[in-house]
């Protein structure tokens, strides 16, 4: 046996590691790798501004109501004295004045800021909603492939390749098309909802459901899992204490990165005439009406910016998001 | 080392075969032989020391003896309970008792959990309670591996390999098992690093009084910590002695050629040894040689080494080999390697 090693009166400070693993540099007491995600997206400007954008937009859906009735104008009314009863165009061309700030649509003169306002809680209520469903669905399925293998992953592994070879926009049309007036004991706009956010949910889970059990493959060869086995762990605990934790990036990054595409989705459904049914405002169906009025731009501009701002903000934060979080994965 | 006469593990013709399958139908056709019937008793307070190439099996048997892997063949005995095919749930009372010590401190650690969530997992999965709570159990843990215990609210990625080791060695000695096998355990460790995590585990075993099976291929290691040695070859153990007579007097050629294989740090002392080269690489677990397994490096071979396989042996006190042609044997009279030679055919019957 060797000399004993005065091992309590012993500190090792060497930390080289620490320098190795990149941005977080020193070592300050207790940082988890959250906070030093945190550090790193606050010298992030564009995804700030991303996020920035991003919390105002729901700001503004959650309080659509209250912004409108500063102006006076629900989304739903006719302005005709401001219509030029000839052409049926705004009478000065777009309508916007301070009292209308985005100016009024042509034939029956309604608001367009108070339908753009309104149709921002259509838009992200659906994304929000339907990116829920999938990233709960696909993270569920996702964690059970990559963890139990086997049949398991067999069975989900391949309807995971059905649902990715699904004509989405084609079933989405032909279901949204066929169910009835009220369904499920919903009615109007909150059934067409429910319906949006179920089939742009149901129909996306396969692309998180891939990510998830890639991540849960490569973290069940990790050793602190097989620590957690020796020491008796069952499977429940190894998925929710040892492997979810691991798993919180990549979901929350590929969620982020969702919700854009969830409002395109949406928008494309309403501009096909399936989605939330008029006179409810939504982005998508501004557009379709405003198609028909190509000589008035100001009609299709309006939605359209706020469709295209509101995906660019959601992408360049998401896009920071992975970065401050995932910083090798640039 | 104190010896009681009942071994705390005793492992008796361990094997693990890896089915290779094949097509649609997953048709087996063939098997990784990665353990291939293994014997040795560990005893109560003594280390042992399980060394052998990559490839050779050592990793899987830790993981056999600790049910990580479900053996597909022999008996595992820990106390006395036969745990070969035992479920986890009536496993998980006596893993309290046999830890894992794991070879990669980057890995074995959870890059989300604090220092303080990793070490006092055990007792939160064992649904241990300890009289003053489970923070200052760990924190005193932390003490006894030479961590600050300040450092509780950490997280891995704030450590040097050789701290985040010492951790793994925490959350290891939390339930204060009586057996730890230790997984190469400072092969990912700087070398300067390596002494201090070894004395600590040597430290550690006086203290606690804990029994070791410490699998690592670096026999320096090997023999600075163990009592006892066993050489693994292709799954199966060649050699098995205690630490003076393995390293003082190898029997087994694949032995000698490991121990000629060591560095020695002293030029001046290089000149007085062979070296010895052993030709090709380590056989396909897949398809092993038959026989005698080392047959094909071996320049002592012969046709009986092919045709017939040398039994594990006892040649001298506690010095098991499995070799028709052992070096260095002690020459009683029956038991003379030269006698035997001729007569080993008949003896190795399998």
């Amino acid at each position: 046996m060797t000399a004993p090693l005065d091992v309590s009166g012993q500190e090792l400070q060497a930390a080289p590691e620490a320098v190795l693993d990149g941005a977080q540099g020193k070592a300050i007491e207790g940082r988890s790798l959250g906070q030093i995600a945190w550090t790193r997206l606050k010298r992030d400007k564009v995804a700030l501004t991303g996020a920035g954008v991003v919390i105002f937009l729901i700001l503004v859906a959650i309080f659509a109501p209250l912004i409108v009735s500063w102006f006076g104008h629900p989304p739903n009314d006719f302005n005709q004295d401001l219509i030029s009863s000839e052409t049926l165009a705004p009478k000065d061309g777009t309508g916007i004045s301070a009292d209308h700030l985005f100016g009024v649509e042509p034939v029956n003169g309604r608001d367009i800021f108070s339908r753009v306002v309104y149709g921002a809680r259509i838009s992200l209520l659906i994304a929000f909603l339907a990116t829920l469903l999938s990233v709960a669905i696909g993270t569920l399925l996702g964690v059970m492939a990559g963890y139990f293998g086997g049949w398991v992953d067999s069975v989900i592994s391949k309807a995971m390749d059905v649902f990715l070879a699904f004509p989405l926009l084609v079933f989405a049309i032909a279901l949204a098309g066929v169910v009835p007036d009220s369904a499920f004991g919903l009615s109007g706009d909150a059934l067409r909802v429910s319906l949006l956010i179920f089939i742009i949910g149901f129909f996306n889970w396969p692309y998180i459901g891939r990510i998830m059990r890639g991540q849960t493959l490569s973290l069940r060869e990790r050793e602190f899992i097989d620590a957690a086995r020796s020491l008796g762990a069952r499977g429940p605990y190894i998925i929710f204490r040892e492997m979810l934790p691991n798993l919180v990036a990549p979901i929350l990054i590929y969620a982020t990165l969702l919700i854009p595409t969830n409002i395109l989705f949406e928008a494309a459904l309403s501009f096909l005439g399936v989605g939330v049914r008029p006179p409810t405002a939504t982005w998508g169906g501004m557009l379709s009406d405003a198609v028909r009025f190509y000589t008035i731009p100001h009609f299709m501009f309006f939605p359209g910016m706020a469709i295209f701002i509101t995906v660019l903000a959601f992408n360049l934060f998401g896009d920071g998001l992975r970065d401050a979080l995932d910083p090798r994965a640039r | 080392m104190s010896e009681t006469p009942e071994p705390l593990l005793s492992v008796e013709g361990l094997e693990k075969h890896f089915p290779i399958t094949k097509g649609l139908i997953k048709r087996q056709v063939g098997a990784v032989k990665a353990v291939d019937g293994l014997t040795f008793d560990v005893r109560k307070g003594e280390t042992l020391g399980l060394v052998g190439e990559s490839g050779c099996g050592k990793t899987t048997t830790g993981r056999l003896i600790t049910r990580l892997l479900e053996p597909t063949g022999g008996t595992v005995r820990f106390e006395g309970h036969d745990i070969t095919h035992m479920s986890q749930g009536a496993l998980r009372p006596l893993r309290r008792d046999m830890q894992m010590i794991f070879q990669d401190p980057y890995s074995s650690l959870n890059p989300r959990h604090t220092v303080g969530a990793i070490v006092g997992a055990p007792f939160r999965i064992q649904g241990v309670k300890t009289e003053q709570g489970t923070k200052k159990a760990v924190q005193e843990i932390l003490e006894l591996v030479g961590l600050n215990p300040e450092h509780y609210n950490r997280y891995p990625h704030e450590f040097s390999g050789g701290q985040r080791q010492r951790i793994g060695i925490a959350r290891t000695l939390a339930l204060k098992p009586k057996l730890i096998i230790a997984d190469e355990p400072v092969s990912a460790l700087d070398v300067s690093i390596q002494a201090q995590v070894v004395n600590l585990l040597e430290d550690l075993q006086n203290e606690l009084d804990l029994t070791y099976v410490v699998i690592a291929h670096d026999l320096s290691v090997v023999r600075h910590i163990s009592d006892r040695v066993a050489v693994m070859y292709l799954g199966k153990i060649v050699e098995i002695a205690d630490r003076k007579g393995l390293y003082e007097r190898p029997m087994h050629p694949y032995t000698t050629a490991l121990l000629s294989a060591v560095p020695i740090p002293d030029v001046k002392a290089r000149g007085g040894r062979d070296r010895i080269r052993l030709q090709g690489d380590v056989p396909s677990p897949l398809n092993p040689p038959p026989a005698c397994r080392f047959h094909t490096r071996c320049w002592k071979a012969q046709e009986v080494c092919k045709t017939v396989e040398p039994p594990l042996v006892a040649l001298a006190p506690g010095h098991q080999v499995a070799c028709h042609f052992p070096e260095n044997a002690p020459a009683p009279a029956d038991a003379a390697p030269e006698a035997a030679v001729p007569a080993a055919p008949g003896a190795a019957t399998e």
